[in-house]
């Protein structure tokens, strides 16, 4: 996903002013002009001033793009096929259905896992991490139970018997609790 | 001398050894992957180190990272795709040589040249670490804003791509640094309520996002084929590799400091040094017609410079705090985790320390040629282990790991947050390497600023009340200026050009 750099710039832009906006309400040190609201100013401004520079730069580009592709589209392609044309360039992955959804299931399971790890506990929901990604990228269904096992009990192994880290049992504490 | 043999006996224990042995496995494995970088492998050891004592978490991240940066060479010289962006610059030439069948003396020079390289950087280390050390010690908070500022400014200018969005990017990673409790008057900022956010946002899970989980998300947006290894015989590595070193040891000498200089500058690491070096060496070569046709120079000069880089990126980070490079960048995060702030009062209080990096180093970078020899001669095996099997594993690996920092899911946000970040800004051109510089550098910034502040009763010009924060003022001034000054004058001199012309 290629954006042009206008669009970077605005939303850098818009996020800066609410860095700023959000400092006012620090509170400043008595008899001090300093206080914990500087830097983030400083680099709220900073950064509203390379948000608007990099506007400037975006749309240049985008009159340029433009130009260049009503006049000579074809070159223009084969010349550099990494130029950006338009405002956004979606990656080929988006306009491919099942590489979207794979990656839109890595952001997905993580935050499922986040919300449910507590309840459900690591193992299960690693064991279904796993086979569900390897699955997707194309792994034959027998192996990928077998490696998504094979992968969790390692896992739990390793950091939750030799590292100690309280992984959560979740529905399975009866048994490894 | 005293500190010097405990040195010896901290890293000779048989548990450092060991340590250093898998290490040397994990990076070895994970740099001969496409897609896998050092940087990652390192990252992904962070959890380890995080349950083990100083000496044998360096020894771990220092063997994994030099076997990782050398292992980098070996999918370059067969497949033509760099195992790490470090190999990136010379993978094209040691294809070529592959391709006229010489793989064998491909491989064969990256490795010695690995070694010596970081042989090299390890002697420059050990030998500008600690007399800086001595001079570091009188600094005072003026000079420490001054010394990160600099970080910070050479971190933007070093970076690929353009400087604009190496400054956004630096910009991005300064604000992470201020969430959290504020460090002059305990004011929460950024947090929104959130008690876990009141801590700040502890790096290491978002460096494993950064570094890991954006790397999964681009291995599943872009197509990916397994390759075919070619059909040739790698067993005699180190058959005419004396002769060829030999011949071009001026060149060793030459990639070995420039990777080494590279190294120190923050910001700049092995991939830089190698990118510098390659051209250095076809710019002064006598056949530079010959480069790019499977010649062996351009190899000798950028394989001795990355693995060299390695080593000069610890020497600010050891003496000043200030990462040489995101590697380092992710050993700065260990070092404070483990209560052990890194400055020139670590080379007075426990020089053993000190010295056991050293060593740490020299060992590391001499058990390369026997493992990477076995891992060149394994390269074919290894080259076949399917990618996409790795990454869900990688994926947990992750998750596992975010959370044994404080044993909460937060981490896991954390990590999911800057992986997605990360990605976004490296399809658009935005370079991560000054985020991660200002996450770590953003509080000693602001903390030395504050407390200058106060000591100069809030004159600015406190800032430049001593001779060597004068000096580093100046310098970061000038860093700024100078290219602004450049521009200008260019724009004009061309416009006259242009008026001179009709």
């Amino acid at each position: 996903m290629r954006l042009n750099d206008a669009i970077s710039g605005v939303v850098l832009f818009i996020f800066a002013l609410a860095v700023i906006a959000y400092s006012t309400t620090f509170p400043s040190l008595h008899g001090q002009a300093y206080g914990p609201s500087l830097f983030p100013t400083v680099i709220g401004s900073c950064l509203a001033l390379c948000g608007l520079i990099l506007v400037g730069r975006g749309i240049r580009a985008h009159r340029h793009d433009n130009q260049t592709t009503t006049s000579a589209p074809q070159e223009q392609e084969q010349e550099n096929p990494k130029d950006l044309h338009g405002w956004v360039q979606w990656g080929d992955w988006v306009s491919d259905g099942s590489r979207l959804t794979t990656m839109l299931l890595v952001p997905g399971l993580l935050i499922a896992y986040i919300v449910l790890s507590d309840i459900v506990g690591f193992i299960l929901l690693s064991i279904i991490i796993m086979t569900v990604l390897l699955y997707r990228l194309g792994t034959p269904l027998l192996s990928t139970l077998l490696i998504a096992v094979a992968g969790t009990v390692l896992l739990q192994l390793l950091f939750a018997k030799v590292l100690l880290v309280p992984l959560p049992p979740g529905l399975l504490l009866p048994w490894i609790g | 001398m005293e500190a010097i043999f405990l040195a010896f006996s901290l890293v000779l224990d048989p548990s450092v050894l060991g340590v250093m042995f898998l290490s040397a496995v994990f990076g070895l494995f994970v740099g001969s992957i496409p897609g896998l970088t050092a940087t990652m492998a390192a990252a992904l050891l962070i959890p380890f180190t995080f349950f083990m004592d100083p000496v044998p978490a360096i020894a771990a991240i220092v063997t994994t990272v030099a076997m990782a940066i050398f292992a980098g060479d070996i999918p370059g010289a067969l497949l033509r795709i760099p195992g790490t962006p470090a190999s990136a610059a010379y993978c094209d030439e040691a294809y070529a040589l592959t391709r006229k069948g010489k793989a064998e003396t491909a491989l064969g020079v990256s490795l010695v040249c690995s070694a010596i390289g970081g042989v090299l950087g390890s002697a420059v280390l050990a030998l500008t670490a600690p007399s800086l050390a001595e001079f570091a010690i009188k600094f005072s908070s003026f000079e420490y804003f001054w010394l990160a500022c600099l970080g910070l400014s050479c971190a933007v200018i070093v970076s690929t791509g353009s400087t604009l969005k190496g400054l956004v990017s630096l910009l991005i990673g300064l604000f992470i640094a201020t969430i959290g409790i504020d460090v002059t008057a305990g004011h929460p900022r950024f947090t929104f309520g959130n008690v876990e956010m009141m801590g700040g946002i502890s790096f290491i899970p978002a460096m494993i996002g950064m570094f890991a989980i954006s790397e999964v998300l681009r291995f599943i947006a872009a197509p990916n084929a397994q390759h075919s290894v070619p059909q040739q015989a790698i067993k005699h590595v180190f058959r005419g590799i004396g002769g060829i070193i030999s011949k071009y040891k001026l060149n060793v000498a030459r990639g070995g400091v420039i990777g080494a200089v590279v190294g120190i500058l923050p910001g700049a690491g092995a991939d830089i040094a190698a990118w510098i070096a390659y051209a250095m060496s076809k710019r002064f070569s006598k056949e530079s017609s010959k480069f790019g046709t499977g010649h062996v120079e351009g190899l000798v000069d950028a394989g001795t410079a990355n693995n060299a880089g390695l080593a000069g990126a610890w020497v600010p980070a050891l003496v000043f705090g200030i990462p040489g490079d995101s590697i380092t960048a992710i050993v700065i995060g260990v070092l404070y985790m483990k209560g052990m702030n890194p400055g020139p009062t670590v080379f007075m209080n426990q020089p053993e320390l000190i010295h056991a990096v050293f060593i740490v180093f020299f060992l590391a970078n001499l058990a390369l040629i026997p493992l990477g020899f076995i891992a060149i001669r394994l390269s074919r095996t290894i080259l076949l282990v399917p990618r996409h099997v790795l990454i869900p594993i990688i994926l947990m690996f992750c998750v596992v790991g975010a959370f044994a920092i404080n044993n909460t899911v937060f981490g896991i946000s954390v990590m999911l947050f800057m992986g997605v970040m990360a990605y976004i800004m490296e399809e658009n051109g935005f370079p991560v390497a000054p985020t991660i510089l200002g996450i770590v550098l953003g509080t000693m910034l602001e903390q030395n600023f504050m407390s200058s502040m106060i000591k100069a009763d809030g004159e600015f010009s406190g800032f430049f009340s001593r001779p060597i924060a004068a000096t580093l003022g100046v310098l970061v001034i000038a860093i700024w200026v100078l290219p602004l000054i450049k521009m200008v004058f260019r724009a004009v001199l061309s416009r006259r050009v242009q008026q001179t012309k009709p």
